[in-house]
C-alpha cells in the first residue's frame, strides 16, 4: 500500500505535470529546431513569438467568451487557436520578408541573423506588451479536471491523490496530434521532403529546382504555428505572462541542442529530457521516501536536490554536459 | 580622431547639454552618469563581438556578479555571522574545491566511454557533501536579526575596491562558461551565456546568505560624501550663492559632478587600455582570427585560446561596469535585473556605435542610453498627444496611454534592425588596417 | 550544329576571366569529355555551360535554343542535369527520396523514370530505403546520377565522377555512363582520369589555363604523341 500511495504521489507531482511541459518544450524545440535547419540560425525571438501568438489566442478567447461560444468541457482557447495561429503566421511572414529575407540573399553569418532576431524579439516584446500589457492573464475555461483527487482516493482506497487537468491532458493529445502532423509532412509529402533537401543540401536542392523563398515561407508557416501551440498550451496550463515566455527560450534551446538541433525528432525528444530532468530534480522527495522507507530512515528535509527557483539552471547544467559529452546532442544533428 | 567622430561626439554633447537647458542640470547629469557606465559596458561587449566575433548574450548575469562585489566588498560585516556559519561555510567551500579536483582526477585517470559519467558522479556527490554543509550554515545565518541583516555582509573596505572585485567575479565566472563553449558553433555561446546569466540572477536570487536575496541590501557605502553631507558643507552653500541656486540643487550638482568624474576616470582608463590592446600585435592577431579564423588556425593560432581570453576580458569590463552602476544606485536588488535592458540594450548599443571601434562603442553606449531615458517621457507625451480628442477614461485612450512605456522597446528594435541592415558597420565604422 | 553548343565563353568571378574564348560542344548520344592539368578551368568550364559562371562573351545554345541567359534553375527544366562532384547527394534522405527530389520540377507521374534508373542501377533498388550517406562512395555516384536523370534531362553534365572512387568503381561507373549515351542523352564530362575517359569519348577537350588546347575524338587524342607527351604522361 505504502509503494503504492509514493507511486501516486509521484505520479501526481512529477510525472503527470513534467509530462505536460514536456510536451510544451517538445512543440517549442520543434519550432527553433526547424528554423535551425533550414534559416540555419537560433532564433532569439522565437520565446516572444510564442507570446504573441499566445496573445492573440487570449484576446480572440475573450471575445468568444463575451459573445457566450463554448466549447462546453474543453477550453474555449481551442477554438481560438486557428486565429492565433493565422496572425502569427501573418507575423512571421512579414518579418521574413522585411527583417532576414535581406540577410538570407547576402548570405550573412549565422551571427548576424542572432543579432537581427534580437531586434526582432524586442519588436515582438513590444507589440505584445502595447496590446495585453505585463501581467499574468487567465484564460483557461470549461471542466479544471479530468480526474479529480477526491474521485481517486474514493476509487483507489489509497491516501494520496491524483489530479489530472484538463489542460494537461489536452496538451498532450494536442502534442501528438501535431508532432505527428509535423512528421508526416516532413516524411511523405513533396514539400516536406523538398524542406528536408534544402536542410540536408542548399546547393543541390536548387539544382533540383527547389525554390529557397517557398521552403523558407512553408518553415516559418510550421514554426509560427509550433510556437502559438506551444504558447497556448503553456499559457492553460499555468498563466500567460510574456516575460516568463521570454524565460522558456533557455529551456527549449536546451531541448532543441540536447536533441541534436536541425534535427525533429531530437527536439521532441529533448523537450520531454529538459522537462523531466526539471521537474525531477527540483522536487522534494520527502513525501515519497516517508512511504518507502523504514521509520527510523525517514527524512527529515525535503529532499530536494535543487529549490526550484533553480530550474532553469537545470536547464543549464543538461545543455553544459550535452556540450561537453557530444555537442552533436542525441540523434547527431548539424554541428556546422 | 577624425572630422566624423569629432562631429558625432558633439552631437552627443549638444544633445546631453540640451537636456541641461531645458530640464535642468542635475536631470543632464542623471544621464550622463548612465552614459558614462553604459559605454564602459559597451566597451566590454564589444570587445567581445567587435575584436573576435563572439555574441554574449548573458552580459546581464556579468554585470550583476559585479553588483554581488560591490555587497561583499564594501559592507560591515554582520556581527555574529561569521561565527554563526562559518564553519560550514567553510566545509562546503572546501567540498567543492575537492569535488572539483576529484573530478579533474576522474577525467585525467579514467578513459573512454566512462569518463563522462563517472565524472558526472563525482560532481554530484561532492553536490550532496556540500549541501549538507551549506543548509546549516545558510539557516544560521539567514536566522541572525533577518529583517535587518540575516547575511553575511561584506568586508567594510572602500567600496571603489569592490569595482577591480567585480571585474574579477565575472571573469571568473567567463572563464567557466567560455571553457564549455568556446570552439564549438558560435550560437552555442550564445545560448550559454543567455543561461549563465538567468542561474547567476538565480543564486543572487535566493541565496539569502549572501545577498539578502529579494530584501535587496541598501545603503552601500558611497565613494563620495552623499548629498546631504554636502548641503551642510560650507564650501557647498558657497557654491549655490554664487550660481543662484538652492542648496539642494548645488549638492545634487556636486555629486554627479563627482561620481560622473570618477566613471570617467574608469572609463578613460579601460578605453586607453582597449585600444592600445588594439594596436598590439595581440589585437591583430585578434583581428586576423575573426576576419579569417581558418588562416589564423593554419597558422598555428590556437583560436579558441584566444576566444577565450577575449571573452573574459570582456566580462571583466562588463563586471566592473556593472559594480560601478551598483555602487551608483546606492543598494543591491537582485530582481531588478532584466535581460532586455541589461544584456539586449547594451548589444544595441555596440551595434549602433559600430562594431570593433572602440570609440563608436562609447558613443552608442551614450547614444543609446540617451534614447533609452528619452523614449519614454516622449511615448508618453506622444500618447498624450494621440488621445487628446479622444474622451478621458474610454477604452482606446487607456489602452494607449498605458502602451507609453513600452515604445521604448518598440524603438530600440526598430534602432537595431535598421542599422544592422543599412550601416551594418555602425555610426563610426572600424578603420580598415592602414597597409 | 551541334546539340550543345557552348562558343567562345570568355568570363570569371572576378576581374580576371578564366575562360577565354572556350569552346565546346556534344551532340545527342555522344561522350564529351574535358581535361587537362590542374586549373587549367575544367570545372568552371562546365559550369559556365550551366550557367553558375558570368560570361562576358560567348554563347550557350540547346538544342538550337539561345540558352545564354538562362539561370542553373532554367537549364534544368531546359534539359541539362548537372552532377556536382562533391556534396552531390542528400545524405539524410534515402535514395528513393533522393531520385524523388530529382524529379521535384516535373509535375507528371515520374515512377517509370525511377524504375529507368533503377534498371540501370540494379544495386540503388536494393538500397532504395537506405539514406544515401550510409553508401559506398561508388554507390553515392549512382545515387547523385540517378538524380539528375530524373529530370530526363537531354544533355548530363558531370563534374569528375570517378573522383575518389576505385579503379573498377571507375571501370563500372564508365560503362554505365556509356548506358546512358546509349539512350540518347548528350553527355559532357569533366574527368581527371585522362586516359580512361577519353577512351569513351566521342569527343574530346584538352584545356589549357581556360583555352582549348587540342580539340578532336578521344581516340585521335589518345594516339597524338604530343597529347600523350604534355597530358597523358607518356
Amino acid at each position: 500500500m505504502d509503494v503504492l500511495n509514493a507511486l501516486v504521489l509521484f505520479l501526481n507531482f512529477v510525472m503527470i505535470p513534467a509530462t505536460a511541459y514536456g510536451a510544451q518544450l517538445a512543440l517549442g524545440a520543434l519550432g527553433v529546431t526547424l528554423i535551425y535547419a533550414v534559416l540555419r540560425f537560433s532564433n532569439f525571438a522565437h520565446g516572444d513569438m510564442m507570446a504573441f501568438g499566445t496573445m492573440l489566442v487570449v484576446l480572440v478567447t475573450w471575445g468568444l467568451q463575451s459573445l457566450g461560444v463554448s466549447l462546453g468541457p474543453l477550453p474555449t482557447a481551442l477554438l481560438a487557436l486557428p486565429i492565433g495561429i493565422l496572425g502569427t503566421i501573418v507575423l512571421a511572414l512579414v518579418t521574413d520578408a522585411s527583417v532576414y529575407r535581406f540577410y538570407r540573399s547576402k548570405r550573412s553569418e549565422p551571427v548576424i541573423f542572432v543579432i537581427a532576431s534580437v531586434g526582432v524579439m524586442f519588436v515582438y516584446n513590444a507589440l505584445t506588451r502595447f496590446v495585453i500589457g505585463t501581467d499574468d492573464q487567465r484564460f483557461e475555461d470549461g471542466a479544471r479536471f479530468v480526474v479529480k483527487v477526491g474521485d481517486f482516493r474514493k476509487w483507489s482506497g489509497l491516501d494520496e491523490g491524483l489530479a489530472i487537468r484538463t489542460s494537461q491532458l489536452i496538451t498532450v493529445v494536442v502534442m501528438i496530434l501535431t508532432v505527428a502532423f509535423v512528421f508526416w509532412f516532413l516524411q511523405k509529402t513533396r514539400t516536406g521532403k523538398a524542406m528536408r533537401a534544402y536542410s540536408d543540401n542548399e546547393d543541390l536542392a536548387l539544382l533540383s529546382g527547389i525554390s529557397p523563398e517557398r521552403v523558407v515561407r512553408i518553415t516559418w508557416i510550421l514554426a509560427a504555428a509550433l510556437a502559438v501551440i506551444a504558447g497556448t498550451l503553456y499559457g492553460l496550463d499555468k498563466s500567460f505572462r510574456p516575460f516568463t515566455y521570454f524565460q522558456l527560450l533557455l529551456p527549449i534551446f536546451a531541448a532543441a541542442i540536447v536533441g541534436g538541433i536541425g534535427h525533429p525528432l531530437g527536439a521532441v525528444a529533448g523537450g520531454f529530457v529538459v522537462a523531466y530532468s526539471e521537474v525531477m530534480v527540483t522536487y522534494a522527495y520527502k513525501g515519497v521516501l516517508t512511504y518507502l522507507l523504514p521509520e527510523a530512515w525517514r527524512p527529515e528535509g525535503l529532499v530536494q536536490m535543487l529549490g526550484t527557483d533553480y530550474k532553469f539552471a537545470v536547464s543549464f547544467i543538461i545543455l553544459v554536459v550535452v556540450l561537453l559529452i557530444r555537442p552533436t546532442g542525441i540523434f547527431r544533428g548539424r554541428t556546422i | 580622431m577624425t572630422g566624423r567622430v569629432a562631429s558625432l561626439y558633439a552631437v552627443m554633447t549638444a544633445l546631453i547639454v540640451g537636456v541641461g537647458l531645458l530640464q535642468g542640470w542635475v536631470v543632464a547629469l542623471s544621464i550622463l552618469q548612465l552614459c558614462l557606465i553604459s559605454a564602459i559596458m559597451a566597451l566590454g561587449a564589444n570587445m567581445q563581438w567587435g575584436y573576435a566575433g563572439l555574441f554574449n548574450a548573458g552580459i546581464m548575469g556579468f554585470a550583476a556578479l559585479g553588483g554581488v562585489a560591490v555587497v561583499l566588498v564594501s559592507m560591515p560585516p554582520v556581527p555574529g555571522a561569521l561565527g554563526a556559519g562559518g564553519w560550514n561555510l567553510g566545509l562546503s567551500a572546501l567540498a567543492i574545491v575537492l569535488t572539483l579536483a576529484a573530478a579533474l582526477f576522474a577525467r585525467e585517470r579514467v578513459a573512454g566511454y566512462w569518463r563522462a559519467p563517472v565524472m558526472l558522479a563525482v560532481i554530484a556527490i561532492g553536490y550532496f557533501v556540500m549541501r549538507t554543509f551549506l543548509d546549516p550554515a545558510s539557516a544560521a545565518i539567514e536566522a541572525i536579526d533577518p529583517a535587518a541583516a540575516g547575511y553575511l555582509g561584506g568586508l567594510g573596505l572602500p567600496v571603489v575596491i569592490s569595482w577591480a572585485v567585480g571585474g574579477l567575479f565575472a571573469a571568473g565566472a567567463a572563464y567557466i562558461v567560455g571553457k564549455v563553449s568556446l570552439g564549438l558553433r558560435s550560437d552555442y555561446l550564445a545560448i550559454a551565456t543567455l543561461g549563465i546569466a538567468e542561474i547567476i540572477l538565480a543564486v543572487l536570487k535566493n541565496e539569502n546568505w549572501l545577498t539578502r536575496g529579494v530584501k535587496n541590501v541598501t545603503g552601500l557605502p558611497r565613494p563620495i560624501p552623499d548629498e546631504r553631507t554636502l548641503q551642510a558643507a560650507p564650501w557647498v552653500q558657497d557654491l549655490a550663492v554664487r550660481f543662484g541656486s538652492d542648496v539642494q540643487t548645488a549638492a545634487a550638482i556636486v555629486a554627479r559632478l563627482a561620481y560622473s568624474a570618477l566613471f570617467a576616470i574608469v572609463l578613460v582608463a579601460i578605453f586607453w587600455l582597449a585600444e592600445r590592446a588594439l594596436r598590439s600585435p595581440w589585437g591583430r592577431m585578434m583581428r586576423a582570427i575573426r576576419d579569417n579564423r581558418d588562416a589564423a588556425e593554419a597558422m598555428g593560432k590556437n583560436v579558441t585560446r584566444r576566444h577565450l581570453q577575449i571573452f573574459v576580458l570582456g566580462s571583466a569590463v562588463v563586471g566592473i561596469a556593472g559594480a560601478m552602476l551598483v555602487t551608483l544606485d546606492g543598494q543591491f536588488t537582485p530582481s531588478s535585473y532584466n535581460p532586455l535592458r541589461y544584456t539586449f540594450l547594451i548589444w544595441v548599443m555596440v551595434i549602433v556605435g559600430g562594431s570593433g571601434n572602440n570609440w563608436g562603442s562609447v558613443l552608442g553606449g551614450f547614444l543609446i542610453w540617451y534614447v533609452w531615458v528619452m523614449a519614454e517621457p516622449f511615448g508618453s507625451w506622444a500618447m498624450a498627444t494621440a488621445t487628446t480628442g479622444m474622451t478621458p477614461g474610454s477604452f482606446w485612450q487607456q489602452k494607449l496611454l498605458a502602451a507609453a512605456p513600452h515604445i521604448r522597446l518598440l524603438l530600440m528594435g526598430l534602432i537595431l534592425l535598421t542599422v544592422l541592415r543599412f550601416a551594418p558597420q555602425g555610426l563610426i565604422p572600424e578603420r580598415t588596417a592602414r597597409r | 550544329m551541334t546539340f550543345l553548343t557552348a562558343d567562345a565563353m570568355t568570363g570569371g568571378y572576378g576581374a580576371a576571366d578564366i575562360l577565354h574564348a572556350c569552346t565546346l560542344a556534344v551532340d545527342r548520344g555522344e561522350i564529351a569529355v574535358i581535361v587537362g592539368p590542374n586549373g587549367a578551368g575544367k570545372s568552371t568550364a562546365m559550369k559556365a555551360v550551366f550557367g553558375m559562371l558570368p560570361l562576358r562573351a560567348g554563347h550557350v545554345s540547346l538544342d538550337g535554343t539561345n540558352i545564354t541567359t538562362l539561370s542553373p534553375q532554367e537549364r534544368v527544366r531546359a534539359g541539362m542535369g548537372f552532377v556536382p562532384q562533391v556534396r552531390n547527394v542528400f545524405v539524410s534522405m534515402s535514395v528513393e527520396e533522393n531520385l524523388e527530389m530529382g524529379a521535384f520540377i516535373r509535375d507528371d507521374d515520374f515512377h517509370d523514370t525511377m524504375e529507368q534508373v533503377f534498371s540501370l542501377f540494379p544495386i540503388l533498388r536494393q538500397k532504395r530505403r537506405q539514406p544515401a550517406g550510409e553508401l559506398s562512395g561508388g554507390q553515392r555516384q549512382q545515387v547523385a546520377v540517378g538524380r539528375a536523370l530524373m529530370t530526363k534531362p537531354s544533355l548530363l553534365m558531370l563534374d569528375e565522377p570517378t573522383a575518389g572512387v576505385s579503379p573498377i568503381v571507375m571501370d563500372e561507373l564508365f560503362d554505365k555512363i556509356l548506358e546512358v549515351a546509349a539512350t540518347g542523352i548528350a553527355i559532357l564530362m569533366v574527368e581527371q582520369n585522362a586516359r580512361q575517359a577519353l577512351a569513351i569519348a566521342d569527343r574530346g577537350y584538352v584545356l589549357v589555363q581556360g583555352r582549348n588546347r587540342f580539340t578532336d575524338t578521344g581516340e585521335a587524342l589518345l594516339a597524338d604523341p604530343e597529347v600523350r607527351r604534355t597530358f597523358l604522361g607518356g
